[in-house]
Formats: C-alpha cells, structure tokens, sequence
C-alpha cells in the first residue's frame, strides 16, 4: 500500500498542529486544576503524526470497522489524546475544557462508558499493549494476513517497570505480528524520579530486539524523523515494531523540560501559569 | 421431596448415581458454543488440558491462542480481542484467574464492558492434594464486588455447559466458577437453566400433592448444592430422629442475584441456610445477607470456610474439616430452627 508523502507543508501543518493542541493541552490542565504536564506535552508530535498524516481514521464516524486502531496504555497522559481528538474534530475542542470535572465526557483516565469513541480505557499501567496485541490476533483470525489495518499502542518509559508490559512484549514477539507498531515515549522520567534512578531500563533498545521487535530509535519531536520509522515499521512484515521516540518531557515549555517533577502536577501557580501560557505562546488570557 | 418440574437426575439418591467434572461440562459447552457462534474464541494460560479447553483448541485451533503461564496479558488480550467483535473465553485456575489478575478485569475487561468470559477452574477446597495455594476459596467474593460482572457457580457438569452456552450469547463480562473433582449429576438436559435465575430442587409436599411450608430454607451454590439435596432428603425421612421439611434453592447465578427467589424463601420459611465452597466472608452467603437485610431479614447460618486457609488433603477430608461436610450443614439446619423459634 502507497503511503502517503509527508511534504514540507505538510511538515509545517503538522507542526503547527502540534503547537495548538500544546496549547489546548495546558489551557486544559491549568483549568482543571490537577492532571500530568509532562508526557501529554511530550508526546503532541506524535499524537499529531498519528490523527492528522498516518492512520485511517473518520472523526465523523468513531465506529468505522475499517479504521486503524490506536490504543493508548498510559491513560495519564489522556490531555494530549482529547486535544488532538477534539482538533481533528471527534468533538468540540470547548469541550476541553471540561477535563477531570463531574460530568466530563473527559475523564481523568480515559473511560470508554464516558466518551464511546475511545478504543480503550486506560490509566492502570502496563495493559494497554496486551489489548491491542489482542486486536491483532482478532483481525488475523478474520482476515489472515490480508489485512493492511494498523493497530498502533503507545507506552510510556515509565509503565515498562510492569511485568505485564513484557508478557504482551513477549507474545506479540511469538504471534510475530507485523501490522504493530508500539511507540514508547523515552522521557526518562517517572514520578518518583529519572527512569534509570527509579528503576533502570536500558539497553531499552536491547530488550525489545531480544524479544523479536524490530527496533528503532528516533528523535520524538522530529517530524521527518518520525515519519521514515513509520514507514520503515510498515515494511516490516515478519515482526512487530517498536519505535522508541526520545522525547523532552513537558517540551515546548524549556522551564520544565527534562524536569521529573512535572510528571505528574499542572502548572497552579501564578507563577507557573503565565511561564507556560508565555512559553507556548499564550495571549489574551 | 425432589421437585418434580426440575426434571433433576431420576438416580438423585441413589448409590450409583453417574459423576462428572463440572470443568468437563464447560469444555462440552465451549465446543457447543463455537459451533453455533463462530466469534467464539478461546485463550488459555499454559493449562489447556486441565481446565478442559482441549477439545476447544483440537476442533478450532485458528480460534485458540495460547499465552503461556501470562494471566495478566491473558486478561487483556481477551479484552482486545473482544473489542474487535470476538467473545473470548480465558481460561486458568481460578486462583490465577480471577486471582492473579484481578485488575486487569476490573479495568480492561469490566471497566471497558468487554464481553470477556472468565473461566475459573479449580475452584474450592476440593482441588485437594495440590493445597491452598491452589485453592481459591475468595474468587466469588473478588468478582461479585465489579460493576457489570455477571457471576455463575453451576452445580454440576450438565449445568456448567448450559451456563457456559448461555453466557456466550450474552454482552456481559462473566466469571464462570469451576470445580475440579468428579460431583454427581444433579441436572439432566431437561433442567430449566437461566442466567439470573435460582431454581427450587427439593421441597415438601402434603399427602394430597399440596406443598406446604418449609421449615428451613438451604440456598446453595456449586457442587455442594448435592450435599445439600442429601440433607434435605435425609431430614424428610426423618434419618437423624427429626422430621424437618427443607426447600433447596440452586443459586447458580450468585450475579445478578435473583432477589424475588431469596426473600421469598425467607419469607416461607424465616430460617435461611446458605452452602458453599468458598470463604464465608464475601461470598455468595454473604450476596444473600445482603438481600435480606434489606428485603426481609431473617436468621441465617452461614456454611463455608471460616476465614482459613486450605491445606493438602482428600476434597471429602477437606470438606469436613473445613465445616462443609453434611453434617456441618445439618447443625447449620437445627441451629437456625433454633434461633427462629427462641
């Protein structure tokens, strides 16, 4: 199947995309007063690439059977899946601004009874790539291996530490599942700390090429770069792909960046408000 | 007496009555199932043989996925699956499942209304030799507690394949409670079976066919529902010196609870008695409590285990020693006559 081309302008919307929905993510976040800062910011890029140039996806029609699945395991990060929802037009991005409250169709987790249109919920770690492993298998018995749909989950460094994760490692490895694509969001940090304090994960490539991942290492925030692993974990036919996507946690505010503290709080402060609307360019507000 | 519209086993009380394992009944309703409905899948934990998925997996194997000593991922996966129009059975030891991966359940299975059927087997102290750690006697009590579980304890192995028949065919995520050892026929083929619904096995009857009023309610679940069939047989006789007129309810269906069955037992007798393999605390016992403290509240005795652990040993010694043997139930039975007429 011919993909398409990722053009300089479409380089440039997708960047452009990416810098609103950081936007929306943080109006979100400051607005409900609790949430995670660092992996939503960190992963815009991706989760950009991924509704607006990569999978087959319908906003208007959540349950086309024949879209691309997009599971997402590390359901704390949900401010970044709703904003890019919402501006690829699942729902009204105003609606953002209900995060976390009584009522939301915007859980602080991702919960399927709440906002249909999800895939999975999520939020207890470590289970997100058993499902879509599972989706695979699914769509394998029903259609071998004719199928060119595409089952892609996303990881956080983070969620490595459960032994589920490397129980779904394991089997998709054996299943040798070729229209998988993982992406793990390498920020190198978790609550407590940096990953290799909390409890070390590298050689992170290693691990997954062990277990018969065909493995790649790019730069998360890199369009073009982000987009030849894509194509190159399409290629791969006779494995699943991991792509391990080095991200600056909390990027597009340098205040924060690489800064495990903000793993897991919004910015509450005064203070922190204006260095985040500033950073990212936030006015009249 | 048996009632007769039940159309229970015509060798009920007899010395050759035929036995089956209620597992084997499950992997004959699997088969059935995935004959009739071909989204029908099955996972299994690297214990294929043991919980009777074999059959399964000979007939379907391009419907069968093996996940190896995995319960977590076996969970989820079938979540996964699910979410993509199957109906997947997982099977393990209840111990494991639903007991190692308890929040997997909950969260991608419950929480995510997956129609994921979770098979249990080796439930209860009669696993025997292998001891407790592979004896799940809290499994009733860990999956009634989960928002939109449906929780069925069949009472021998004609009854397990109805019920995993059954539950195929419907949207909920269900626990299918298992037990290991050989128990006797209760059921025939013609035994009405629904999810949800508690059927009267054995009552009692005037000289003109007329039912009259039981003195003490049993309301049992899983195997133990033969032990209390001959209990409510012997004290009908008169075996032990007393007359005492028994209704037994099969309360398969501990999830949904069938409210109207439980209160009006309490109702017709004042004296309820509740029999299962499993801890006391939480357990179906405990789904029953619930009921009629808030329906109709009567005294109740409780059999099953008393906040113990279990240990090696032979399903009958085990039974006993524990305190679910017959005569645990009958002293259950006078006690709470006792304590209805004080």
């Amino acid at each position: 199947m011919q993909l398409p081309k990722l053009t300089d302008e479409k380089a440039k919307f997708l960047s452009e995309k990416a810098h609103a929905i950081r936007q929306s993510i943080i109006e979100m976040l400051i607005e409900a007063k609790s949430g995670h800062t660092a992996g939503p910011l960190d992963m815009a890029d991706i989760f950009t690439y991924l509704y607006f140039h990569a999978l087959k996806h319908d906003p208007k029609k959540p349950d086309w059977p024949y879209r691309d699945r997009l599971v997402l395991s590390n359901g704390h990060i949900c401010p970044v899946l709703y904003a890019t929802m919402a501006h690829a037009g699942y729902f009204p991005i105003s609606e953002l601004q209900t995060l976390r409250k009584f009522g939301s169709r915007l859980q602080g987790h991702p919960h399927r009874e709440y906002l249909p249109m999800l895939e999975n919920s999520s939020g207890p770690l470590g289970a997100g790539l058993s499902q879509a492993v599972g989706m695979a298998l699914a769509e394998r018995m029903d259609f071998g291996k004719t199928s060119d749909k595409q089952f892609v989950a996303l990881l956080s460094d983070g969620e490595l530490d459960e032994g589920q994760s490397w129980e779904a490692i394991m089997l998709a490895g054996k299943e040798k599942i070729g229209n998988l694509t993982v992406f793990v969001d390498r920020n190198n940090i978790q609550i407590d700390g940096f990953t290799e304090d909390i409890m070390p994960l590298n050689p992170l490539a290693d691990k997954w090429r062990a277990f018969n991942f065909h493995v790649q290492e790019i730069d998360g925030h890199n369009f073009r770069a982000i987009d030849e692993a894509w194509v190159q974990a399409r290629a791969v036919s006779d494995k699943p792909s991991v792509i391990l996507a080095n991200t600056i946690s909390s990027k597009g505010i340098p205040e924060f960046e690489r800064k495990w503290q903000w793993h897991g709080k919004p910015p509450t402060t005064p203070e922190e408000i204006a260095i985040a609307r500033r950073a990212l360019g936030i006015v009249n507000k | 007496m048996i009632n007769p519209s039940q159309k229970l086993n015509p060798k009920l009380f007899d010395k050759d009555i035929e036995y089956a394992e209620i597992r084997k009944g499950f992997g004959d309703g699997l088969v059935k199932s995935a004959e009739i409905d071909k989204r029908v899948v099955a996972l299994c934990a690297d214990l294929t043989e043991s919980t009777r998925m074999e059959a399964f997996k000979q007939k379907f194997p391009d419907r069968f996925i093996e996940i190896g000593v995995a319960e977590q991922n076996l969970a989820s996966v079938a979540s996964g699956m699910a979410s993509m129009g199957k109906i997947p059975f997982i099977t393990s030891y209840a111990m494991f499942s639903p007991g190692r991966n308890w929040e997997q359940i909950r969260t991608t299975i419950c929480y995510n209304d997956r129609p994921v059927k979770i098979v249990g087997s080796h439930a209860g102290v009669s696993v025997g030799p292998d001891g407790g750690t592979h004896q799940a006697i809290e499994d009733i009590a860990i999956t009634r507690v989960i928002p939109n579980m449906v929780v069925i304890s069949p009472c021998d192995a004609i009854e397990a394949r109805k019920a995993t028949i059954a539950c195929a065919k419907t949207k909920m995520p269900t626990y299918l409670r298992l037990a290991r050892e050989k128990t006797p026929l209760i059921t025939t083929n013609e035994t009405p079976f629904e999810i949800g619904k508690a059927q009267v096995l054995f009552f009692s009857k005037d000289n003109k066919g007329n039912e009259i009023r039981a003195d003490v309610g049993i309301i049992a679940t899983g195997a133990l529902v033969y032990k209390a069939l001959k209990v409510a047989q012997d004290f009908e006789k008169g075996n032990d010196g007393v007359e005492i007129k028994v209704k037994v309810l099969n309360l398969s269906t501990i999830k949904p609870l069938d409210d109207d069955s439980v209160w009006r037992l309490a109702h017709e007798t004042g004296a309820i008695v509740t029999v299962e393999e499993h801890q006391i605390a939480g357990g179906m016992g405990s789904a029953v409590a619930e009921c009629l403290a808030r329906h109709y509240p009567v005294p109740m005795e409780f059999v099953g285990v008393k906040d113990k652990f279990g240990q090696s040993g032979k399903p009958d010694e085990l039974l006993e020693h524990y305190g679910m043997g017959e005569k645990d139930i009958k002293e259950a039975v006078r006690r709470v006559i006792m304590r209805k007429t004080q």
